[in-house]
């Protein structure tokens, strides 16, 4: 199981990173997106893996899974969704606005319109 | 246990609601009330820095569970410092913003005004890494809707950049907290210390990559070359006061790095050695020269002044990267002349965009308030140069002097002398073209868009320059108490035996565990 949280965490970063790297706004924003996945997995799993155990005290339990890195995991989701969401909005104002979404700096020597 | 502590907090954060709910479609009482709860802010802070001033922590437990299981606020000398110059830069950037007229120029600037106040100062108090991350993420939510005010096409672009960059950086920071959880079972700062320094150097691997992982975020944060990329165009298209207080945000970075790396990975532990002067030392000279070549390279007053805030932020992370209590106190004295000269270089940009229409650096028509507007603009040059008499100077010197410890002093010298020169050019070339070519090129018309600027923008910016004035003149002491603080900073175990030893609900001997 170690090997299968591992690799997912591996391969959803790294096709994170991937589409980050392309120019235009939407690639860049499932990049992002694949990304918090690939990082709430990773936090899941810093509390240790274990299966089928509780989080809270009770009797006669042995085993215990980590509570606290769940609730962590909690916040991360819903800054990641928040900040998700944020990401889009820009994005569309910014795409609707200049008819062009890329992501990059266009040269400053192109700049037509100064704004006010 | 004083409640007190919580209210930079707790005030902004009731106050943003208020004015989104109640008092949206007023302005004036939007204004009334983002005023009042900065100028109490200003007095709360002020009242803190008092009652840490003799070296105690001040400390408060949310729902009183004890460290490290509750979440904990803790203020000392550092901490206090840095929210009383946030909320005096806050001041006069939300006296700017009114008087210029930013705040009607789009919706709830007010709100999310108060909100980045209440993510800063949260960023400022907090005790817990993960409440760290939770305040930069308020933050720089409220900075996102902030930075795109009053929209815009350039606008808009910039801010797709910078909140991507800076979704990128929380991930980043995620990551970091993951594994320094996974390494050590907690996040409570004053609890790491203890139990960072446990761990067996031979087996430090997953504690070795979290630190440079969370350098990596504060470094984002601080804007260091090589992650600088963020700040030129956000910084230049945002709008003037936020631009100002933004001023603040990079601090934020160097503030975590100071605090992080001295309590957490102090210079000397061996699991994170050379990280300081092998890594960040460089890096940071790196960013002194690209920022005030920037300076010198801009084509726009804006992007000129952005590029001064890369390089004062490369010299801070050069003072901090020494790691000695006389670095942390250079920097420290650094941090605070660099704000305001910063802010006041903003909003001076600002009073140039009114008053002439446009922002490039190319001779025109005489702008509407020449005179004042270019006496302000010398003043702050000077400032952010580092010439005497202001308190630039004074800060580049304290460097200067405590760069004697470090293997890498002839670097030093050289690289801040040079810059320092580079950056008098830089400002020169833009103020010569702006103020005084103006009057040699008869014939050329201000835009129509041109007009005077408001008389409560001159007061703002001639505030945060009596301010830098002040410390100046009081340099020694400032730079007395920044000494203290650092000398808090390489001496924890207050710090840590507060946070620690305080009893709390779960610790109560009638309990027990």
């Amino acid at each position: 199981m170690e090997f299968l949280v591992a690799s997912a965490i591996g391969v959803m970063t790294a096709g994170g990173i991937y589409l980050v790297l392309r120019l235009r706004t939407f690639p860049v924003i499932l990049g992002v997106s694949l990304l918090t996945y690939a990082v709430n997995v990773f936090l899941f799993a810093s509390g240790r893996l274990t299966v089928g155990a509780p989080p809270i005290l009770r009797d006669g339990v042995e085993t215990y899974t980590d509570p606290l890195p769940q609730a962590l995991v909690l916040t991360a989701i819903v800054i990641s969704f928040g900040m998700t969401a944020v990401v889009v909005m820009v994005g569309l104002g910014a795409y609707l606005h200049s008819d062009d979404d890329h992501v990059d700096d266009v040269p400053e020597g192109e700049t037509a319109e100064e704004q006010p | 246990m004083s409640h007190w502590i919580l209210a930079p907090i707790v005030l902004p954060a009731f106050l943003a609601p208020f004015i989104v709910l109640a008092a949206r479609h007023h302005i004036a009482i939007q204004r009334t009330v983002s005023l009042a709860g900065v100028v109490a802010l200003v007095g709360i802070a002020a009242a803190l820095m008092m009652q840490v001033s003799d070296g105690s922590v001040l400390y408060y437990r949310l729902g009183d569970w004890a460290a490290p299981f509750g979440i904990v606020v803790v203020a000392d000398r550092l901490s206090t410092l840095m929210v009383l110059l946030t909320v005096v830069l806050a001041l006069f950037v939300l006296l700017y913003a009114v008087g210029s007229g930013w705040d009607r120029r789009g919706w709830h600037f007010h709100a999310l005004f108060q909100f980045q106040l209440m993510g800063i100062l949260g960023a400022f108090l907090t005790g817990d890494l993960f409440n760290l991350f939770v305040f930069f993420e308020v933050l720089l939510i409220a900075s996102y809707g902030l930075m795109i005010h009053a929209g815009g096409n350039a606008r808009l672009r910039a801010g797709v950049q910078y909140v991507l960059y800076n979704l990128l950086g929380s991930t980043l920071f995620l990551f970091a907290l993951g594994s320094i959880y996974a390494e050590t079972g907690t996040l409570n700062m004053a609890d790491l210390a203890e139990r960072v320094a446990l761990i067996d150097p031979a087996a430090s691997v997953g504690i070795r990559v979290a630190a440079v992982l969370l350098l990596l975020v504060f470094a984002i944060k601080a804007a260091l070359v090589p992650l600088h990329f963020w700040l030129p165009s956000s910084y230049a298209e945002a709008p003037a006061p936020v631009a100002a207080l933004f001023a603040i945000m990079t601090k934020v970075g160097a503030y975590a790095i100071i605090r992080v790396y001295t309590l957490v990975f102090p210079p000397d532990l061996e699991v994170t050695a050379g990280l300081h002067d092998v890594w960040l030392q460089p890096a940071a000279l790196v960013s002194l020269a690209v920022g005030m070549i920037g300076v010198l390279a801009a084509r726009r007053l804006d992007r000129l002044v952005a590029f001064s805030i890369i390089g004062s932020m490369g010299m801070v992370i050069v003072a901090i990267s020494l790691f000695t209590p006389a670095g942390i106190a250079a920097a420290l004295y650094y941090i605070v002349h660099s704000t305001l000269a910063g802010a006041v270089l903003f909003l001076v940009v600002d009073l140039v965009r009114t008053g002439r229409g446009d922002l490039r650096l190319s001779a025109q028509a005489p702008m509407f308030g020449t005179a004042l507007t270019a006496g302000l603009f010398f003043a702050g040059a000077i400032a952010m140069a580092g010439l005497p008499p202001l308190s630039g100077f004074l800060g580049k010197l304290l460097v200067l002097d405590a760069a004697f410890a470090s293997p890498l002093v002839a670097w030093v010298w050289a690289v801040v002398l040079a810059t320092s020169l580079i950056s008098v050019v830089g400002f020169s070339r833009a103020g010569s073209v702006l103020f005084w070519k103006a009057h040699g090129t008869p014939g050329t018309m201000l835009p129509e868009e041109a007009v005077r600027p408001a008389w409560l923008s001159y007061v703002a910016v001639g505030g945060l320059l009596a301010l830098l004035v002040a410390h100046t003149l009081f340099a020694g002491h400032v730079h007395a108490y920044t000494l203290r603080i650092a000398g808090d900073l390489f001496a924890p175990d207050a710090y840590i035996a507060k946070v620690l030893e305080t009893p709390g609900k779960l610790s109560t001997p009638t309990e027990g565990y």
